[in-house]
């Protein structure tokens, strides 16, 4: 550390340091590294991997995991955890399903499935926020309760939906280009810029880093706790939107699991689990990183039982160099 | 199994030998030196006290001798013959028992089994309740502690638990018992009954190394008494060649070195005007009936041991802690519930632990120089204007001398000093009329503590009214315009600091004025 031999008070030439230790690479510089390895790797050992079509593919099954592993961030970067995400997206569906098939429009369906998973959301954000109770403790409780209305309202059976409109939020093209992917730049563009630029991003960086701090900064972290749990709330509702309109259906036991491959996503990508640290730049890269696996193993035919223990094994390794890395950083 | 090594037959020739020793022992914490050359004794039998300031070395020279910490340089002698503890563990199997201030009671168990926690005894390899039981109340009794050694410890009083602990350190054979402000829970008579195993260990042979800022009870139960001052030895004495006024002497007696910027005259600064008025603040376990003014321009001394409620009560005003009382503030009545409304209506409140309570210790500068602020850096949609943001940390990177590689480097990274001049900065950045600083130069090197009182000196002259608590006398006296002391959770008196000495302040604190006047 160049601190101690430094006379002037602000040294405004950055030291120098070589291009990969600077900025945006020594952020993200690893995990880019990562990705390309695997892209290069899937590249020689499968012909069709590097095909447009392929590669699109990759992004579309990404888009879902990757949307709420935004919402993930937020709630990581506090401290927080959110285990109900899964059931949230299941529940949204067959919410959203049910309305149309009584005959509801896709305009009247969109904001009332939005005004539920923010309500969801909020609701995990109130009980940890006033009640104290972690939000793990909360979220694995909602997760089952979450879970239990999808099968109630969707009477345990996949509601199908014959909504053209809707169906084309999953399955339409604009620009040659598949719409859930339009709308996963679009979030990673509105999520990057409330996280880096405005006041609300600031609070959640500052109260992650240090909650106590935070209070006496003068920032509400009750309030600032359930306005994060809306956010993953409306992330995992529209999530919730494009999957019911990719199955064709609503299905109550839809979605089970997205909450670990959301943490996964966000942990791969750089966020700490302990607050304070992370971006949905980092995120997305990591949702990628799980998506070229799974792509990358499929077109080379391994089996599932298999490809489970190869993204358990990689995300071990990934967040073990994290680590290494972070010891580092001083 | 509990015992402590008859040494009685041997005593006589042993008394000239000290059980514990310490020759020319240093520590150094990174650049901070909290001890230098340190050469104590310490003889069976006896109660020896260790006296000084906070800060002055006498909590790291315990942990050395309890094993804690390893000394820089230097050694440690038992018997005469030369020891290195490798851990807490192997001090205790060595005969050193240390009972900390915070206690390490686990409250889902019984007395018994916090007692005999991890050496608990066996038949068959398993552990042997009944025998457990029985031990520990014999151990209780033994101590004249009358405490039911199968009652949970959640059921137990904060006091009750002190003495807990203290059975605790002396389940293990103990030669030398080493106390951290034992008392500073306790009532009355049960101080009375830690007099009483404190006798008890002596006429045991035990050695007793004492640790309290109680001016009465050092004089009541030491027999030597050692002095400390700014992590060096001073001097022993005998209890019996002493007195209170000259140990307080001996422990604040440093020479006033021109470390202060120069004072202005009061007048000069204040129009008068109370800025803020506290009246009969009251917190229940915290601070009880506390009353004063603040003035514009004002520094206001707060000064008084750790424990006497200073920080509490800037915690009831800055709205982290509930009160009872009333505030008001530029004559006008407030309720304050959270910092949000200390803030809106222009306190600021530099904390006590910078690291736990002042930065986010992985963000850069900037981020924290603007985490006060961050509404004004912003537009009304709450969008953050960089330019803005980077412009604030400029400016007071250079008004205050943060000594950093750049704005972007990471607050952790910064020496103490530095660190805390990021904390002055994010709140000086929102114009505060009335500015807490509590420890303000707590850890921060001579360098950067003047360069700290003169900013300090700055704002008041500029007209905002500051409350100044530290336990540094010289410092508190140094700075203050007037200065309030508390003991015990009351203000105990308030001082025009001109012509006031050390000794008078220090004998408020601890609550022995009549000795000295």
């Amino acid at each position: 550390m160049s601190t101690n031999t430094v006379t002037s008070t602000i040294d405004t030439t950055e030291p120098s340091k070589p291009f990969w230790r600077r900025g945006w690479f020594k952020q993200y510089g690893g995990m880019l590294c990562g990705l390309a390895g695997l892209v290069v790797l899937f590249a020689v050992l499968s012909g069709s991997f590097l095909s447009v079509n392929n590669l699109t593919n990759v992004v579309l099954q990404v888009s879902i995991i990757a949307i709420t592993a935004f919402g993930m961030t937020y709630v990581l970067l506090l401290g927080e955890i959110d285990l109900s995400v899964g059931s949230m997206i299941a529940l949204v569906g067959t919410v959203a399903a049910l309305a149309m098939s009584h005959g509801f429009s896709v305009w009247s369906v969109i904001p009332l499935a939005m005004l539920i998973a923010i309500l969801l959301g909020m609701a995990n954000g109130v009980l940890s926020a006033t009640l104290g109770i972690p939000s793990f403790i909360v979220t694995v409780a909602t997760m089952g309760i979450f879970r239990g209305l999808a099968y109630i309202v969707s009477d345990g059976t996949p509601i199908s939906i014959a909504d053209e409109p809707f169906l084309a939020i999953g399955n339409g093209d604009w620009l040659s280009i598949p719409i859930p992917i339009w709308i996963l730049l679009g979030l990673l563009v509105i999520n990057h810029f409330v996280l880096s630029k405005t006041v609300f991003g600031r609070q959640v960086y500052l109260t992650g880093g240090n909650r106590e701090a935070a209070v006496y900064s003068g920032i509400n972290v009750t309030m600032l706790k359930i306005k994060v749990f809306m956010v993953i709330g409306v992330m995992a509702g529209i999530s919730g939107l494009i999957l019911a309109s990719r199955l064709y259906s609503a299905q109550p036991n839809s979605a089970m699991g997205y909450e670990l491959d959301a943490i996964a996503a966000a942990v791969l990508g750089g966020t700490s689990l302990s607050g304070g640290y992370g971006t949905v730049l980092g995120t997305i890269i990591g949702a990628l990183i799980i998506g070229v696996i799974n792509n990358g193993m499929n077109l080379l035919s391994v089996p599932y039982f298999y490809q489970l223990i190869v993204k358990g094994l990689v995300i071990l390794v990934a967040v073990y160099l994290d680590v290494q890395h972070k010891k580092h950083r001083g | 199994m509990w015992s402590v090594v008859p040494l009685r037959l041997l005593s006589e020739k042993l008394m000239t030998i000290p059980v514990l020793q310490t020759q020319a022992v240093s520590k150094r914490f990174g650049p901070v030196e909290a001890l230098v050359d340190v050469s104590l004794a310490i003889y069976p039998g006896r109660v020896h006290t260790l006296l000084g300031e906070n800060g002055a070395g006498k909590s790291t020279l315990m942990k050395i001798l309890a094993g804690v910490h390893a000394p820089t340089t230097g050694s440690v002698l038992m018997d005469g013959r030369e020891v290195v503890f490798a851990n807490p563990e192997h001090a205790r199997n060595s005969g050193i028992a240390i009972i900390y201030q915070e206690l390490s009671l686990s409250k889902n168990l019984t007395v018994a089994q916090n007692i005999f926690a991890n050496h608990e005894p066996r038949r068959w390899g398993m552990i042997d309740d009944r025998a457990l039981l029985a031990d520990a109340q014999r151990l209780l009794d033994s101590l004249h502690i009358a405490i039911d050694a199968a009652t949970p410890v959640a059921h137990l009083s904060m006091a009750q638990c002190q003495l807990v602990e203290i059975a605790k350190a002396l389940s293990h054979a103990a030669r030398v018992v080493i106390m951290d402000e034992p008392t500073s829970s306790l009532s009355d008579s049960e101080a009375q009954t830690l007099f009483g195993i404190i006798d008890t260990l002596k006429a045991r042979d035990c050695a007793v190394i004492y640790v309290s800022h109680r001016m009465d009870e050092i004089m009541r139960i030491s027999d030597d008494i050692s002095v400390m001052r700014d992590g060096r030895y001073i001097t022993t004495v005998n209890r019996q060649d002493t007195t209170i006024g000259a140990l307080i002497a001996l422990m604040v007696g440093r020479e006033m070195r021109a470390v202060y910027p120069p004072r202005p005259p009061m007048a000069a600064t204040s129009d008068g005007r109370v800025a803020l008025r506290v009246d009969n603040l009251s917190r229940p376990g915290k601070f009880t009936d506390v009353s004063f003014e603040l003035r514009a321009g004002e520094i206001l001394g707060f000064f008084g041991l750790i424990g006497a409620g200073r920080s509490e009560v800037m915690k009831a005003v800055f709205g982290t802690l509930g009160y009872t009382g009333k505030l008001e503030i530029n004559g006008e009545a407030v309720r304050i519930r959270h910092p949000l409304d200390a803030i809106a209506r222009g306190i600021a409140f530099v904390t006590e632990n910078r690291k736990e309570e002042g930065l986010s210790l992985q963000h850069s500068v900037e981020r924290n120089i603007n985490s006060v602020n961050l509404r004004r850096m912003a537009n009304r949609l709450g969008v953050v204007k960089p330019a803005r943001e980077r412009a604030a940390a400029k400016r007071w990177v250079q008004r205050t001398g943060i000594k950093t590689a750049g704005l972007e480097e990471l607050a952790g990274h910064l020496s103490g000093g530095n660190q805390q001049k990021i904390v002055f900065s994010k709140w000086l950045e929102i114009e505060p009329r009335i500015l807490i600083l509590d420890e303000p130069t707590r850890g921060v090197d001579v360098g950067a503590k003047y360069e700290i009182y003169k900013i300090i000196r700055e704002l008041a002259a500029a007209g905002t009214a500051i409350i100044f608590v530290s336990s540094e006398l010289p410092e508190v006296l140094a700075m203050s315009d007037r200065l309030i002391v508390m003991r015990e959770q009351r203000i105990v008196h308030q001082f025009d600091t001109t012509g006031l000495t050390q000794e008078a302040v220090m004998s408020y604190a601890a609550g022995v004025q009549h000795h000295v006047h």
